[in-house]
């Protein structure tokens, strides 16, 4: 025990003082934090005011166009697709002369994209126009318009899900349950990978450098590759620590920085995506606030944990005896590893179908299996719907999964370990797994 | 006393067998040779003695007792003929972790690490990388790192391919220093003339088989074929022409004669028959068959 201990603290030191894992721990969040902000300030920045021309000879939409703190429609006579720009247009919407919805076609002309969301809100405008004017032109009043069209403006009703199970009565929100599974399912795929190839390469590189024989006559095959695959996951898990710290101490120094006014900001974007434009910014905050927290973190977050490390175990192992029988060339590792990461890519293909139809015969059987289990049911577990025995039955077969893949591999890496200059077929490692010590 | 004792190994691969029915055991303090061809299972039988492998059958008895790896092994100092470290590891922190990996203590091993460094002009290198080394500092490394736990049982394969004579000779240095101290020293090695000036006893293997064993002055005494060399001070034909009762002339080569004695004389007998000629002889030498001549001999017989 204590030298499986040691090799533990081998692995775990090596690599945590290793300059790449330094580098890579932090400006990966950085990198994330960067990227909100990028996309948020490219968001914003295409926001600018823009002035469109409205060609309309027809005066389909003179009356309805309205302008709004983004865009302002103007129509001038004196305009045209050619000159636009020089009189201080950023586009022209051209509606042909004798418009006819089904035969022709509105153009928009610019000399550069419009940003996110504008074309959208032009779009709208547009509908908007279209659609009333075919209300009145079946003779509906223009009243009943008004206080319909008033409805919608604010928000025509009000909805939320609501999930019964026995007693237990649980709001939820399929687009965070959505979110959060394909998340951490996501974060699972990639971690496996990941750390998996940091054993893979791990293995190898005893292997290659041939330390492998002189540690295997101080300890057992078996606690050296279990105190690798050990030590690499407190690897894992110290960067998942840091991430999770970083990434929450960035955003809430990121949150304070952010006045009212950007936030205001923020919420005239959201509007003009389409989304709902009435609330506060404020509202709105509260209310991403309050979504977030209405998921259940504290089932969620155990699991995840748990699928994280039980999944990592049950392919590290795997990964191991690959690296094990793998000769000095890269591409042996390639084909090798294939029955490995076809199971893994297979279970990500499975999920992003489970968080959608989370009780799906697939889904269910593939979170219970433990070659997918793991990246499947995170892809479950936020929905809500997932039954307290089928988790059980997947957290014991997974168990008992990286139990047997740890046991079988242990076979075939005590062999391959010391085996040099042969190509190992997938029938040898067969027959070493039948083989008695 | 006998500190390692093999009774009937066997150890078969599916194509061949690597190790077939060995048996010899090692007195305490004794220089062992370990010889074979490549190929022959020296290093399968190696890793079997340090818990690498485990026998098919047969038994493996440390001090007397059955082998167990995990109170023995740190009895036990091996060096494997594939050698390596980590690259990329710092000297010190690499020594430092395979010594505990034998169990000893962390202020142990510091003690004896510097100690090791210290006889071996190695301190300056403690935060340097394997990678920084060159090669004979990178074996010395080795060799340092296969004793610092002071096993009583240190087993070197191949020891010395690679080495340049400087390091050879101080290793050399180093596994006498050891024996003398009572450390007994399984020696593994195709290169049989090494062998000769080292080792007290010798167990020759061929296809897994072991063909000879026994000390290094007894196996040559068994296998001598009464070959010696004269040499004179003025070898004249009429010397030569005439014929000898007590032995054979094998060759001539400038002023010596290499004869072989014939059956039911003794070399006293030689030199008389000489002497009777008036021949003026300067040197009288037994010519014993090198290891390797006898391992050819017996490998050869087998087949």
């Amino acid at each position: 025990m204590n030298k499986i201990w040691l090799v533990i603290k081998r692995e775990y030191l090596t690599r945590v003082r290793n300059r790449s894992f330094i580098l890579s721990t932090i400006l990966l969040p950085l990198f994330f934090i960067g990227f909100i902000f990028a996309s948020a300030y490219f968001a914003t920045s295409s926001t600018e005011k823009q002035k469109v021309a409205v060609s309309d000879s027809n005066g389909i939409f003179k009356n309805s166009f309205q302008s709004c703190s983004l865009i302002t429609y103007e129509f001038p006579a004196d305009v045209d697709a050619n000159n636009f720009k020089e009189k201080g247009y950023s586009a022209f919407l051209n509606i042909p002369k004798g418009y006819n919805s089904s035969n022709d076609s509105i153009s928009l002309i610019s000399t550069k994209q419009l940003g996110m969301g504008a074309e959208d809100k032009i779009k709208d405008q547009i509908d908007d126009a279209i659609r009333n004017q075919a209300f009145l032109k079946n003779n509906i009043d223009k009243r009943i318009l008004d206080s319909i069209n008033k409805l919608n403006e604010t928000g025509m009703y009000h909805f939320r899900t609501i999930v019964k199970q026995g007693n237990k009565t649980e709001k939820s929100n399929s687009a965070l349950s959505y979110g959060i599974g394909y998340g951490s399912g996501f974060l699972i795929y990639i971690t496996l990978f990941i750390y998996g190839a940091a054993v893979m390469r791990g293995v190898m590189e005893e292997k290659m450098n041939r330390i492998a024989e002189l540690i295997i006559s101080s300890v057992k095959p078996f606690q050296l590759m279990v105190g690798k695959i050990i030590g690499i996951a407190a690897v894992g898990l110290t960067q998942l620590l840091i991430w999770i710290v970083l990434i929450v101490l960035l955003s809430t120094i990121s949150t304070s920085f952010f006045s009212p006014e950007t936030l205001q900001h923020a919420q005239a974007v959201n509007s003009s995506m389409g989304a709902a434009a009435n609330n506060s910014a404020a509202m709105n905050f509260l209310i991403a606030k309050n979504t977030f927290l209405s998921a259940n973190w504290a089932l969620i977050i155990p699991c995840f944990l748990f699928y994280f490390v039980a999944g990592y175990l049950f392919y590290a192992s795997l990964f191991a005896a690959v690296g094990s029988v793998v000769n000095e060339d890269p591409q042996e590792a390639q084909s090798l590893m294939l029955p490995i990461t076809m199971p893994i890519i297979l279970s990500f293909v499975i999920m992003t179908t489970a968080v959608g139809k989370p009780d799906a015969p697939i889904s269910v059987w593939a979170s219970i299996i433990p070659f997918s289990s793991p990246i499947v049911m995170m892809g479950r577990i936020p929905s809500g719907n997932v039954p307290g025995w089928q988790i059980i039955v997947s957290m014991l077969t997974l168990v008992a999964g990286f139990i047997l893949t740890t046991m079988l591999a242990a076979k075939i890496y005590r062999t391959g370990i010391l085996l040099y200059g042969k190509k190992v077929t997938f029938k040898e490692m067969g027959k070493w797994l039948f083989r008695k010590s | 006393m006998t500190i390692l004792e093999l009774q009937n190994l066997k150890k078969y691969y599916a194509t061949h067998k690597a190790v077939d029915d060995v048996s010899f055991s090692i007195a305490e303090g004794n220089i062992f040779g370990l010889l074979g061809p490549n190929g022959a299972g020296k290093t399968t039988l190696l890793r079997m003695i340090t818990g690498i492998f485990y026998p098919d059958s047969g038994n493996i008895l440390f001090e007397g007792k059955k082998f167990n790896q995990v109170n023995d092994i740190a009895k036990i100092g091996y060096m494997p003929e594939e050698r390596g470290l980590y690259k990329k590891m710092k000297i010190g922190e690499q020594a430092l972790y395979l010594a505990m990996l034998k169990g000893m203590s962390r202020r142990d091993a510091m003690t004896k690490i510097k100690e090791w460094f210290v006889k071996f002009e190695m301190e300056s290198w403690w935060n340097k990388k394997v990678n920084d080394l060159s090669k004979g500092m990178g074996q010395k490394l080795q060799f340092v790192i296969t004793v610092l736990h002071d096993p009583k049982l240190l087993i070197l394969d191949e020891p010395f391919s690679g080495l340049d004579p400087v390091n050879s000779n101080l290793i050399k240095d180093e596994i006498y220093k050891l024996a003398q101290n009572g450390t007994t020293i399984i020696f593994s090695t195709h290169r049989m003339e090494q062998v000769e000036e080292i080792c007290n006893n010798i167990i020759l293997v061929n296809n897994g088989k072991k063909i000879l064993d026994g000390s290094v002055v007894q196996v040559k005494d068994d296998f001598k074929e009464d070959i010696f060399k004269v040499g004179f001070n003025n070898l004249s034909e009429t010397f030569l022409a005439n014929s000898f009762n007590a032995f054979d002339i094998l060759d001539k080569k400038d002023q010596f004669l290499t004869v072989k004695i014939k059956d039911g004389s003794r070399p006293s007998d030689v030199l008389q028959e000489i002497l009777n000629q008036k021949a003026d002889i300067v040197s009288f030498n037994e010519i014993l068959p090198s290891l390797n001549d006898i391992f050819i001999k017996v490998a050869g017989k087998q087949q």
